[in-house]
């Protein structure tokens, strides 16, 4: 499958789970800010990725949970080096570019792209 | 049993179906509002749809906690979908049929057709669809704590669940 394959398909997932027009996805639509997703709506995304792809997205791979409580992670807003060297090993298919300089834990759903969720398929794909 | 908008169990394929049905009763309080007669208009008692979804989200939330032995609290998190094409009125029975379209740690979706039945013939009237999605809240991302208690299947529901003769564990 062609990235651009799977793109049409997270489109179409996006267009129904989150109530969007399809013009308004694009690869670099920020899923909570430009799309209006909110915590439910990414169990809602990870159950209809596995349906369309035949894949298995274990809790915790899209979207690593227990960064933000750990406080080895996370002081004062901000995300300590050792927070985000584990988001980028974790989140090998997130771009973290941009908000390395200033990492607020509370700008993290922000990385959640359009273009990090085909790569996360993509690679998913690949491995199955 | 103010909240409880089903009425009898039907049928439970355990973590995949869940049959329920609910009496349509001209005794309920609300039928009376909803719609109240106005000027050049006669009363017209319908079943609220609202009321409809939330039928539909006890009769899929049970399915999903009965799967989980209850040992989740399941809240219904998201209405994906809810369409109807058709009124209630009393005297009807209303039948929620209730299906597990994925279930995982954090949560689950289902997918539900809601048929209108009339006692007087037995016909059966398909008058609308409505999935859902439900979060295990002890599961939840934001790995906010809530009592241990399990609030959500109170006695309401084991009563429910007693009179229809299934089993809690």
């Amino acid at each position: 499958m062609t990235r651009e394959e799977i793109f049409g398909k997270v489109r179409t997932i996006l267009v129904d789970a989150l109530a969007v027009d399809e013009d308004e996805v694009t690869l670099d639509s920020v899923l909570t800010k430009d799309l209006g997703a909110e915590s439910i709506d990414f169990l809602d995304i990870v159950f209809k990725l596995e349906q369309a792809f035949g894949i298995k997205i274990p809790q915790g791979d899209l979207f690593p949970d227990n960064v933000a409580q750990d406080p080895e992670y996370v002081k004062d807003g901000k995300v300590t080096p050792k927070g985000v060297a584990t988001l980028k090993a974790r989140m090998p298919h997130v771009d973290f570019a941009g908000w390395e300089s200033n990492p607020e834990i509370g700008k993290v759903a922000e990385l959640f792209t359009v273009r990090s969720l085909v790569s996360f398929v993509e690679a998913k794909v690949a491995a199955k | 049993m103010r909240w409880m908008w089903i009425d009898r169990i039907v049928l439970l394929e355990p973590a995949k179906r869940l049959v329920a049905v609910k009496n349509v009763s001209m005794a309920e309080e609300h039928l009376h509002d909803h719609f109240a007669a106005g000027p050049g208009q006669p009363a017209q008692p319908i079943m609220p749809a609202s009321l409809m979804v939330e039928g539909m989200a006890q009769t899929a939330g049970i399915l999903v906690g009965h799967a989980e032995g209850f040992r989740e609290k399941v809240i219904l998190a998201k209405v994906s979908r809810a369409e109807f094409t058709e009124d209630v009125p009393p005297g009807y029975t209303i039948r929620y049929d209730a299906r597990v379209e994925q279930m995982g740690p954090s949560g689950a979706s289902t997918s539900g057709t809601v048929e209108r039945i009339d006692p007087a013939t037995g016909a059966a009237t398909l008058i609308g669809r409505i999935d859902l999605m439900f979060s295990h809240l002890d599961q939840n991302m934001s790995g906010e704590k809530f009592p241990e208690e399990n609030f959500v299947f109170g006695e309401g529901f084991r009563t429910l669940l007693r009179q229809s003769g299934v089993a809690i564990g």
